[in-house]
């Protein structure tokens, strides 16, 4: 991304952001409520128009249905009452890719599995996504993103509401896709989860505040800015504890 | 009357205008069953009650001018829903204030361009509660051939259609054409409702749309079976329908309509999964026999799906 800037509404909401991304990359977009974490991922997609500077995927400037991104939206936008199993849910990842008119094919059907084992939900294909938890509806949306075999992966707040155990198994999947040459980049509020598994943090409030690995992420006028709190919050005593 | 009774009278060609009726019944419920699925799974009733009376005008216009009845509501029916898929971009105003303002304009122009006919208080009373009577030869080639469009449509955007209804943000990421894709969904909708007009009337055609694809939601958790069940359930309302007012003379579509209302509330407390009556068994069984494998040792029903489970 170079030199970035969205207006939305006519307001300004995101300004001079620059910010690459690496293939091996673990990237965790880090901020407050409206600071624009959703708004960068969906200037990457090119779901929303931009006011100046450009997006490059892959060196060609970014459009939507380009099949090099793999998006993960908020687990709200999806309408989990919907008649549907999971593996079907997992195959509407690839609609945009079969193309109008086109039934799924064996391929389909094959990246489909690979993507459910993945985030290991092969046991619960058939089952209607509106029976899943929480977690487990998580995994299907990772799933459905990974069926397009995507070599970047956008994730909005896929830890948000989950328990440890299913973080820290989504954790491993994002570490082991970044480990397969994919570029990774989530927004989280989870601080914790993002310094664990996290090989780099951005600090994001309208502009880019910070950008670096976490232990280089010390110093807490970065987070009192990016956070906009006191200098006795607690958010400050856990950064300095991880 | 008996079945036979029924029978000999639709072969009867003195009473050729009733296996006209059965046939364009039939047909538009069939349409109506498949297209109701998407309305009822995006929440869309109201698009389908807008687009109902939407058409009004264009039947009104065509009966003043004498000309093809479906045809006019087509045209008038398609124009509102292209003018709510545009002024609902514009997020100021919600979806639902923008069909509120549409209907309700659509229907007013309607009546006054009727009233400027001669002789149209009969007339109205047909649009609004449906006949089996003068539906002429051309119209059921015109329903036949607009159910066939419509189903082949269905068939063909299936899969774009459910993607856009299950998650609008990421169908755009894929590259659908959102957009155009809800104008193709509303058109067939309105089509739907333009065809079956005639026999159920304007006011209770949104039954049609909305009741078999409703009891078959509930029926079952696939859509594919739903997209089959609730044509099915919409054909035989239709045909047991028309039998019975044909019988006891009463309003055909009121008759279609309360049939497949009793199917709805059938399929409410009888459905095998989530009826209320399944639901009640199984929690007997839960708490009868512990040793049993009951839906409480089921991680299936562990999570939100049981709220009443409890
Ligand atoms: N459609 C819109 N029109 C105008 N302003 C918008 C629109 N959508 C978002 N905004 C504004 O843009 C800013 C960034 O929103 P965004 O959704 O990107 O925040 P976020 O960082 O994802 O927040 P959260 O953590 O709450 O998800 C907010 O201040 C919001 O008010
Ligand atoms: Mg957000």
């Amino acid at each position: 991304m170079d030199q970035l800037e969205v207006d939305l509404g006519g307001r300004p909401v995101l300004r001079d952001i620059n910010l690459r991304l690496d293939r091996g990359e673990l990237v965790g977009l880090l901020g407050p409520n409206g600071a624009g974490k959703t708004t960068l991922l969906r200037a990457i997609l090119a779901l929303t128009g931009i006011r100046a500077g450009r997006v490059l995927v892959g060196g060609k400037p970014s459009r939507p249905g380009r099949c090099e991104i793999g998006y993960v939206p908020q687990r709200h936008e999806f309408t989990w009452d919907f008649p549907i199993s999971v593996e079907q849910a997992v195959l509407s990842g690839r609609t945009g890719r079969m193309g109008l008119f086109r039934r799924p094919g064996v391929a389909d059907w094959r990246a489909v599995g690979a993507a459910l084992d993945r985030v290991q939900l092969t046991e619960l294909r058939r089952r209607p996504v509106g029976e899943l938890s929480g977690g487990q509806r998580q995994r299907v949306l990772v799933a459905r993103a990974l069926a397009l075999a995507p070599r970047i992966l956008l994730l909005d707040e896929p830890f948000t509401g989950l328990d440890m155990p299913t973080q820290e198994l989504l954790g491993d999947l994002f570490t082991s896709l970044a480990g397969a040459e994919h570029a990774v980049l989530m927004t989280t509020h989870d601080l914790v989860a993002a310094v664990d598994t996290c090989s780099r943090l951005v600090l994001l409030n309208g502009r880019i505040i910070a950008d670096g690995h976490p232990a280089d992420l010390q110093d807490a006028a970065l987070w009192t800015t990016t956070f906009g709190v006191s200098d006795t919050s607690p958010l400050l005593k856990l950064v300095k504890a991880i | 009357m008996s079945i036979t009774d029924f029978l000999t009278d639709l072969f009867n060609p003195n009473l050729a205008f009733l296996p006209k009726a059965l046939a364009i019944a039939v047909m538009s419920s069939i349409v109506c069953g498949v297209v109701g699925c998407y309305v009822v799974l995006r929440g869309m009733a109201f698009i389908g009650d807008a687009v109902a009376h939407a058409v009004f005008p264009g039947i009104a216009v065509a009966f003043v001018l004498q000309g093809s009845l479906v045809l006019g509501g087509a045209v008038a029916g398609v124009a509102t829903a292209l003018l709510i898929a545009i002024f609902s971009q514009n997020r100021r105003v919600k979806e639902d204030s923008i069909i509120g303002v549409f209907l309700v304009g659509a229907f007013a122009l309607g009546i006054v361009i009727i009233s400027q006919a001669p002789g149209y208080a009969g007339s109205l009373q047909q649009f609004l509660f449906g006949s089996i009577t003068g539906i002429p030869d051309r119209d059921l080639y015109v329903v036949g051939g607009a159910g066939l469009v419509i189903l082949g449509l269905v068939l063909a955007l299936h899969k774009e259609f459910v993607a856009v209804c299950l998650d609008r943000e990421m169908s755009r990421s894929m590259g659908l054409p959102v957009f155009w894709l809800d104008i193709v969904l509303y058109v067939l909708v309105t089509l739907a409702v333009v065809i079956s007009l005639q026999t159920i009337g304007n006011i209770l055609v949104l039954a049609l749309l909305i009741t078999p694809a409703a009891a078959a939601r509930l029926l079952t958790d696939r859509l594919g079976v739903m997209m089959l069940l609730a044509p099915v359930i919409g054909g035989s309302a239709a045909v047991v329908g028309l039998y019975l007012s044909w019988s006891y003379d009463t309003p055909v579509g009121g008759t279609i309509v309360l049939i497949a209302t009793a199917v709805f509330l059938a399929a409410w407390l009888l459905a095998p999964r989530h009826g209320l009556l399944a639901r009640r068994w199984r929690r007997r069984a839960g708490q009868g026999d512990g040793s049993r494998p009951s839906s409480l040792s089921d991680p299936s029903s562990r999570q939100e799906a049981s709220p009443v489970t409890r």
